[in-house]
């Protein structure tokens, strides 16, 4: 017993690293948070950045459409319908002279009764910057007629064309993803609150819950969306306001959307749920609701985001197809949807292509969404 | 097995009678019934609507009655075949729907099998080449086409057609045949014209397909008993045919949950967009004036055409692969 060597203390403070020393990189990316680690693992994605930046440009882009629409919504240019695009250059005759379009001058076909415009070569009409045009409401609201761009005084800048009452197309584009963009955010929005709440239910209580739940999604999953959506939004009251019809649709579209994201919610659940630190909250008497908001839902609210990511595109696609059917939003409430019901004609179509021009935004709209939540998908469990 | 299908065939029972039960209350939300709008519209011809007739009409079509006992005559009329009266035609639906009905099914039908004819070898091909030139095309094209709607498809489709051809393919058979009982000639015109929607519907359906089975292949190719083949020297072919292919097959056929109310929802607006001679344009009509029994029956028709379509995959699927059979559900 004698023998036993002394107890040794290191009197320094302990070195954390003592064993192995990180570099400046390594500690930084121990230390960081999971939203931070999420960030760079969705930097990496390029397609995805590129769409959120997109996305990202096109909602600031709808919140002050009142003043980079050249023209107001319902400004009818009786003497320019279905006037072509008009190009917006930089050089006439040889010189330098800043943006510029051509005048448009209007020739009726008397053989095909087709309306046709002819450029005018000479007669350069140069935009205006930060001009005072239509006057219109902001957001409904405030007065004003402050533009970013205006066509020359007497002169037009038709960039996409105009449509049967000379009304011009580019604008009204701008307008519609008023509409358009919001219409995916709320119903995402509703469906998003149904989802976690049926899915928390069906994964925190399992059982009978669970089995009722599991049907119910099932049952919903089987049926086919869109002729319930229309089914649901022909039951809309005609006499309803615009915007009621509006949050009407909102409404319909998340409410046969939730299954997919209660799915998810549940199976994450039913796998956190047996995890140690789970049990140990439940052992020291955390509330269910409790263990749920503080332990479970950090933990998959990034699945959650990317999921939820992934349906809006379905979503702003039920609008605009039940838009277009005629079921749906309805003038004045302008959405592409709306815009695309003129393309319904297509005879008209074959003599004025540009009347397809509203597709353009939705076909990238939902590309962007999808790619978008394909990189949030792939960045949203950092500690794989 | 067998107590496998008849635990189903009851889920399926089950499932249809919720359905009916959903759809019976949306065609009831609209205020006022066909009636009422009835009677408005003869009242503002100028025609005297006596008492007694509104009564008389009332009762006949049971919607004095209350809510419950008028599903449960609708119920039972579906099962019996008897589809209930269509207002606007003043004709029981079933003579109003005429071949519409085959027709969807027919145009349905097409897709889906189109869908597995183009997915499967380029899946395949995608997976076995991954990273090459053809695969990153490929995958770019199937992005393009999970992202086009496709009544848009539908809408570019006609104005190209009428840009280059100055013809409307938006029809599903020759103009003569309209209308007319069926004929090998009617058949072959049906045939001829069905290409173009399937196409257009299918396009969304077929880039996801290719999406998945690239990925299930991919999983089931890097596993180690494929290693060990093509160590002992197996040929690709047959190393590839004999056990990944199956494996990745599974998914596949169990899909077809997901596919088939895609398909369907795809059918009805490109074929109300087309006017094709099918159930789309005729629902929405019935939709859009109020037609409640002319609308159930389309909707009824269309949820029967996806869950029994999932039924039958998920017999499939317990044929294909024993451990479902075992456990009694899938997955």
């Amino acid at each position: 017993m004698a023998d036993r060597l002394p107890h040794y203390v290191n009197p320094d403070p302990f070195d954390v690293q003592a064993v192995e020393r990180l570099t400046p990189e390594q500690e930084r990316y121990y230390l960081a948070s999971q939203w931070k680690l999420i960030w760079w693992r969705f930097k990496r994605h390029r397609l995805a950045l590129i769409s959120g930046i997109v996305l990202l440009l096109s909602y600031l882009a709808i919140v002050v459409v009142e003043f980079l629409a050249p023209y107001e919504l319902h400004t009818r240019n009786t003497g320019y319908i279905y006037a072509p695009p008009q190009m917006v250059r930089l050089v006439h005759d040889g010189q330098l002279i800043g943006p510029f379009v051509y005048g448009l001058r209007f020739e009726l076909n008397l053989e095909t009764l087709k309306r046709e415009y002819v450029v005018d070569r000479t007669d350069v009409q140069r935009l205006r910057f930060f001009c005072r045009g239509d006057p219109y409401q902001f957001w409904g609201l405030v007065p004003g007629d402050l533009h970013l761009v205006c066509p020359a005084k007497d002169g037009t800048l038709f960039l996409l064309g105009t449509d049967r009452l000379g009304r011009d197309m580019a604008s009204r584009l701008l307008y519609g993803g008023r509409i358009s963009l919001t219409v995916g955010l709320l119903g995402i929005t509703i469906s998003f609150l149904i989802g976690i709440t049926v899915g928390g239910l069906a994964g925190f209580f399992g059982g009978w819950v669970d089995n009722v739940v599991q049907r119910l999604i099932e049952i919903i999953r089987s049926v086919p969306e869109l002729p319930l959506w229309m089914a649901l939004s022909a039951a809309l009251p005609i006499t309803w306001s615009p915007i009621l019809i509006y949050l009407g649709i909102t409404v319909i579209l998340g409410l046969l959307d939730w299954p997919g994201l209660a799915r998810a919610v549940r199976s994450k659940l039913l796998a956190l749920r047996e995890e140690d630190f789970c049990q140990a909250a439940r052992l020291m008497g955390a509330r269910p609701s409790r263990i749920i908001g503080r332990h479970l839902l950090p933990n998959f609210m990034s699945h959650l985001i990317a999921s939820a990511t992934l349906s809006i595109p379905a979503m702003i696609l039920g609008e605009t197809a039940l838009s277009f059917l005629g079921l749906g939003l309805r003038p004045p409430i302008t959405s592409w949807g709306v815009l695309l019901t003129e393309a319904q004609n297509i005879e008209a179509v074959a003599l004025y292509p540009w009347l397809l021009m509203p597709m353009l935004p939705v076909i990238v709209t939902v590309l962007a969404f999808n790619f978008l939540g394909d990189g949030l998908r792939d960045a949203a469990d950092p500690y794989e | 097995m067998l107590v496998y299908l008849a635990r189903r065939v009851l889920t399926m029972l089950l499932t249809l009678l919720v359905i009916s039960a959903l759809v019976f209350v949306i065609i009831q939300l609209p205020p006022g019934d066909y009636l009422t709008s009835y009677i408005a519209q003869l009242e503002a011809q100028g025609e005297i609507v006596a008492r007694e007739r509104i009564e008389f009409l009332r009762q006949q079509y049971g919607l004095d009655r209350p809510m419950i006992e008028q599903y449960a005559v609708w119920v039972f009329g579906l099962v019996q075949g008897d589809l209930g009266y269509s207002f606007e035609y003043s004709r029981p639906v079933s003579e109003v729907v005429g071949d519409r009905l085959l027709l969807s099914l027919v145009l349905n039908f097409s897709t889906v099998l189109f869908i597995y004819i183009v997915a499967f070898p380029i899946g395949v091909y995608s997976a076995t080449h991954q990273y090459s030139w053809g695969d990153h095309g490929l995958t770019f094209l199937g992005f393009l086409g999970l992202a086009t709607p496709n009544f848009l498809l539908a809408l570019i489709m006609m104005y190209l057609a009428n840009v280059w051809f100055g013809t409307s393919i938006g029809t599903l058979m020759a103009e003569e045949f309209i209308d007319q009982p069926w004929s090998v000639d009617k058949a072959m015109s049906v045939l001829a014209h069905l290409w173009i929607p399937v196409i257009v519907i299918g396009t969304s359906g077929t880039a996801g397909m290719i999406r998945r089975l690239r990925a299930n292949l991919l999983d089931e190719l890097q596993k180690q008993y494929v290693v060990t083949g093509r160590a002992k020297g197996l040929p690709p072919g047959r190393l590839l045919v004999r056990y990944p292919l199956r494996m990745a097959l599974n998914p596949f056929v169990a899909d077809i949950g997901n596919l088939l109310p895609q398909v369907v929802s795809g059918s009805v607006i490109v074929s109300a967009v087309m006017s094709l001679q099918t159930t789309g344009p005729m629902l929405l009509s019935a939709l859009q004036s109020q037609d409640m029994y002319l609308a159930g029956s389309f909707l009824m028709f269309l949820a029967v055409l996806t869950v029994v379509g999932m039924f039958l995959s998920d017999v499939l699927l317990a044929v294909l692969d024993p451990r479902i059979r075992m456990h009694g559900k899938a997955g």
